[in-house]
């Protein structure tokens, strides 16, 4: 399948190649790789200088995009639209303009109905310099999601970027039908600093990356049931669980619901006395629970999906 | 308001809702006639994983028992709880999960009437009176989606900075009229008048189709780009390829 893309790239777009890593990727190279070469269309592209109204008043830099791009492509040849967060532009965080155009996008998706919405999250959460506008925003996003999975649309989250996809990004994710991740793709609410911060260094030490990534990280949400897939830090495989997860995530409604009530109802009977993710692991019956951190991408896979089954109607 | 204060004047021919460590969970008879399922957060408490998927579980058994009648969520909350275990557990899911339950309820016909009457913050706010459709405040209540202090870390400007810059913008300041400049809060109740009566005035007005939220806050000044360039999108994504 890569191939025949390849072929039909344009130049300008081929620049990035599919075996590239996705965490190393601006939002954009995401965006061009991930969809058929010469697809994407922008919605309000940077262009038009649609920058956040509020920046200025702390005197900091603007983007032309706001950090967030929203438009339309092709995926193996099926329309799909899309938004992209640009963790490198003020860690990818919600602002008002930022959320606004994912908004707008989700209640389009809902009144067609037919053409799924995929969210390349890369997020530290709320704008603060924007605080109240961001919340808000993550608050609309999260309705208009909603709306549009009861209108029989797939929303498709993925996540694997230097910001990872903390607070109110967290809870967005929480509400799509499936969720990709890969090792880099933290989800969490409270961010390590955040809960140092608050909790003391004896409740979690922000700086032990190993706990970080093992409390947080890609390979604990997947074998917690937290995330539906496990996917290599490349464009290739993003791309190929994205159409994999389009595929076969589920619907929404009272069922899902009731199942999502049990399945975290039965993680809760199960880990709630667990001290550290290492515990749980175990408990799932990871056979060397201690190699999962320094695990390979397949490796890891092939023992996730003994252990865990995603489950596709939980969600 | 004292919470019992807010209950008997909500609810005049009395309620069983009980304050569980902090959870209220209940319902009570509404003026006009018919039930309110009750859900809620007092006494400042953080919501963490087991909290959540109480209100949740009370969230689907009212939909399970069937009616028509509105869902109340009252809220007086601390932030999310912020916790190793709580983050270990998978928080994100099970805080989408309880707001996802209120918005599936509203669909469902079941009005979900938020009532901010203390303190909330962060994802606890998302998850609880952000997710209704219809939120309103009593006199005194104390949104914040981050206190200054911490505001001030992260930004590395002082309190005193931020307090001055707070006088020429709404947007990112706590408090309730900063939140309600963008379109978060509908209204702000008297606390003079019968809370019931209040409450059956804002369940008899008609439905208004969609999230208002974002037009609100651009009436009101506080958000002057989210409601077109929500709209603007929109209408680039329904043009033919």
């Amino acid at each position: 399948m890569s191939a025949l893309l390849t072929e039909t790239e344009d130049k300008p777009q081929t620049a990035w190649d599919d075996a590239a890593s996705w965490y190393e990727a601006s939002a954009r190279q995401r965006v061009r790789s991930l969809l058929d070469a010469g697809s994407f269309k922008e919605f309000i592209g940077p262009e038009q200088r649609e920058v956040s109204p509020h920046l200025r008043v702390f005197e900091l830099p603007e983007q032309f995009d706001d950090g967030m791009i929203v438009g339309r492509g092709r995926l193996s040849g099926e329309p799909a639209f899309i938004a992209a967060q640009e963790g490198r532009f003020m860690g990818g965080a919600f602002g008002e303009v930022h959320g606004a155009k994912l908004t707008g996008l989700l209640r389009a998706a809902r009144y067609v109905k037919s053409i799924p919405v995929l969210i390349l999250f890369d997020t530290g959460g709320v704008r603060l310099q924007e605080a109240n506008a961001g919340e808000l925003a993550i608050a609309e996003i999260m309705r208009a999601l909603i709306e549009a999975r009861m209108a029989g649309v797939k929303v498709v989250g993925l996540i694997g970027g230097r910001a990872g996809c903390y607070g109110g990004g967290g809870l967005i994710a929480g509400c799509c039908s499936a969720l990709a991740v890969s090792e880099q793709g933290r989800i969490s609410v409270s961010g390590p600093e955040v809960i140092e911060t608050n909790r003391g260094v004896e409740e979690f030490d922000s700086k032990d990356r190993a706990l970080v990534w093992r409390t947080m990280g890609g390979k604990h949400r997947r074998l917690l049931g937290g995330a539906d897939a496990f996917t290599s830090d490349t464009i290739q495989s993003f791309r190929d669980i994205a159409l994999h997860l389009i595929r076969s995530a589920p619907g929404f409604g009272m069922d899902v619901l009731k199942a999502e009530q049990a399945r975290l109802g039965e993680r809760l009977e199960r880990f709630s006395s667990c001290a550290d993710a290492l515990d749980i692991w175990k408990a799932e019956g990871v056979p060397d629970a201690e190699a999962v951190p320094a695990m390979p991408a397949e490796d890891f896979i092939a023992v996730a999906n003994k252990v865990r089954e995603p489950r596709y109607d939980a969600r | 308001m004292t919470l019992d204060d807010i209950l008997a004047s909500l609810f005049l021919e009395g309620h069983d809702i009980r304050n569980n460590d902090g959870l209220l969970l209940g319902s009570g008879p509404l003026k006009g006639g018919g039930r309110a399922e009750v859900i809620g957060v007092a006494d400042r408490t953080a919501v963490g994983v087991d909290d959540a998927i109480r209100l949740s579980g009370q969230v689907l058994a009212a939909l399970e028992r069937g009616g028509d009648g509105p869902i109340l969520v009252l809220v007086d909350s601390d932030s999310q709880r912020m916790s190793k275990r709580d983050e270990l557990l998978g928080l994100n899911e099970f805080l989408a999960h309880l707001a996802k339950c209120l918005i599936y309820a509203d669909m469902q016909g079941r009005h979900t009437v938020g009532l901010l009457y203390g303190h909330t913050a962060a994802g606890a706010f998302i998850a609880t009176a952000l997710a209704t459709r219809t939120l309103v405040a009593l006199p005194g209540a104390e949104p914040e989606v981050m206190d200054l202090p911490s505001m001030s870390k992260v930004t590395k400007l002082s309190i005193e900075v931020l307090k001055e810059k707070a006088k020429s913008t709404p947007v990112f300041a706590p408090g309730l009229d900063n939140l309600a400049q963008t379109g978060a809060v509908l209204a702000t109740w008297d606390e003079k008048i019968s809370l019931a009566d209040q409450l059956q005035a804002l369940l008899g007005n008609d439905r208004q189709g969609g999230d208002q939220r974002d037009r609100l806050g651009k009436a009101r000044g506080g958000r002057p780009k989210a409601a077109d360039m929500a709209e603007r999108v929109y209408d680039l994504a329904l043009q033919p390829e």
